[in-house]
């Protein structure tokens, strides 16, 4: 196992295999052949004469005389793997061609043997793109006939990227919380796991729900406390109709009062209707709705 | 030598599981996404989808059918985009966007159902007399 390199590190990676230059691999195993050009052409669809009447390779094939095939183990040494392991190390680990260019200076002919070279280029990075932060990775590629005549080349680049974490999307919930200067800090509270109540700041009072004023001292400085999440059901009503946008009914809607000296309005949940009475001990529960909205709800629970 | 004629004929190729099995085969790439439709929807794909070195083919292929036998390819650029998955539709456009002693320069853009499969340029020459337009 590799370890992951820091983006400096894997620019210095780029560098030293920039430096290697090219490097022979070993030459195509079968030679510029009509068999293949033929069945490529079919393939294609192509219906150029031109290749089969004067013995010639479309340009678009040079590649395709050195591909390994299904005999892996052959696959070449090239200045380029070393650097896509470190890259997927490093959480790099998506792949997506970018370009490919292919400069042809001429045809191959049927019967040549053709050996590639590979170099690479650069590295560009890390940038953000519409895949994820990532690099572009660049090499070229040559092939050359006899006597390191180059037949054609080819520059091919890919974006090596950091895949975004895929969460399977929720339906949103329907009903949202009003949440306004006033509330927002018990919502906050609610995606931090804590069941907030406002609180002078001045007299200390605890009230819920929030309102701007302290009924008791009339002053507007306002603080919270932590409930320790326990209560009990003051009252409650089992909801049947009408039908509530993403909820199924029946359902029961609480008051609980909180041993801090305020009630608080929620769902009782995890309790067969049957089973809910006045004067239950419960606990808080804090229920995903979707991918954003968490809502308190109450569990039977001894304090 | 109308501005009609700077503009290549459509080409519309049926993307076919044969296809892009049949290419990937004449092109010597036995990678499972251009093969295997399981493997492929595994991987997070729709389906199999078309290899690069088709795509270069194609391309290659669409601009000589317009240019006949006696054009010869100096270069092939593609800039690659989204997939060209089995059972889609390939839809090759083109038009000449610079002409000079001989060698023809064709802007190529190759479009699936998802966007732009490939967009490029293919240079190539052609023997005096011998230009399609």
């Amino acid at each position: 196992m590799r370890n992951a390199l820091t983006d400096e590190e894997l620019h210095e990676l780029a560098a030293k295999q920039t430096a290697l230059g090219e490097l022979r691999g070993t030459p195509a195993v079968d030679p510029v052949n009509v068999p293949m050009i033929r069945h490529w052409l079919a393939a294609m669809g192509d219906e150029n004469p031109v290749y089969l009447e004067r013995g010639l390779a479309p340009p678009a094939m040079a590649q395709v005389w050195t591909m390994p095939g299904l005999r892996r183990a052959v696959k070449d040494r090239s200045p380029v793997d070393e650097l896509m392991a470190a890259l997927d190390a490093s959480g790099y680990t998506g792949v997506v061609a970018t370009n490919c260019e292919q400069v042809h200076h001429r045809y191959a002919r049927v019967g040549e043997v053709l050996t590639p070279a590979t170099r690479f280029t650069s590295l560009a990075g890390p940038k953000r793109t519409a895949l994820g932060v990532g690099f572009f990775a660049t090499w070229n590629i040559t092939w050359y006939a006899a006597d390191d005549e180059p037949v054609a080349e080819m520059l091919f680049r890919v974006l090596k990227f950091r895949p975004r974490e895929k969460k399977p999307a929720r339906t949103p919930y329907p009903l949202r919380p009003a949440v306004n200067q006033d509330t927002a800090f018990f919502w906050e509270g609610v995606r931090q796991g804590e069941l907030r109540v406002q609180s002078c700041a001045d007299c200390g009072l605890l009230r819920h729900p929030p309102g701007p004023l302290c009924p008791q001292c009339r002053s507007a400085n306002r603080s919270y406390a932590v409930a320790s999440g326990h209560g009990t059901l003051y009252s409650y009503v089992v909801h049947h109709r009408p039908p509530v946008p993403g909820r199924e009914t029946p359902f029961v809607v609480g008051v609980v009062e909180l041993p801090e000296g305020v009630r608080v309005v929620g769902n009782v949940v995890d309790c067969p209707i049957e089973e809910v009475a006045v004067g239950m001990p419960l606990r808080v529960t804090y229920r995903p709705m979707d991918d954003e909205l968490v809502l308190p709800m109450w569990t039977p629970g001894e304090p | 030598m109308s501005e009609e004629r700077d503009v290549l004929p459509e080409l519309s190729i049926d993307l076919t599981p044969t296809l892009v099995v049949a290419t990937a085969l004449a092109t010597m790439d036995p990678t499972p996404v251009h093969h295997d439709p399981a493997l492929a929807r595994a991987q997070g794909s729709k389906d199999i989808f078309l290899n690069i070195l088709t795509t270069m083919g194609l391309v290659e292929r669409y601009v000589t059918d317009w240019a006949g036998p006696a054009a010869v390819i100096r270069r092939i650029d593609v800039k690659l985009g989204v997939p060209a998955y089995a059972g889609d539709r390939l839809s090759l456009t083109g038009a000449v966007v610079s002409r000079a002693d001989g060698e023809l320069t064709v802007e190529v853009r190759g479009a699936v159902s998802l966007g732009d499969h490939a967009i490029g340029t293919v240079t190539l020459t052609l023997p005096e007399g011998e230009d399609p337009c």
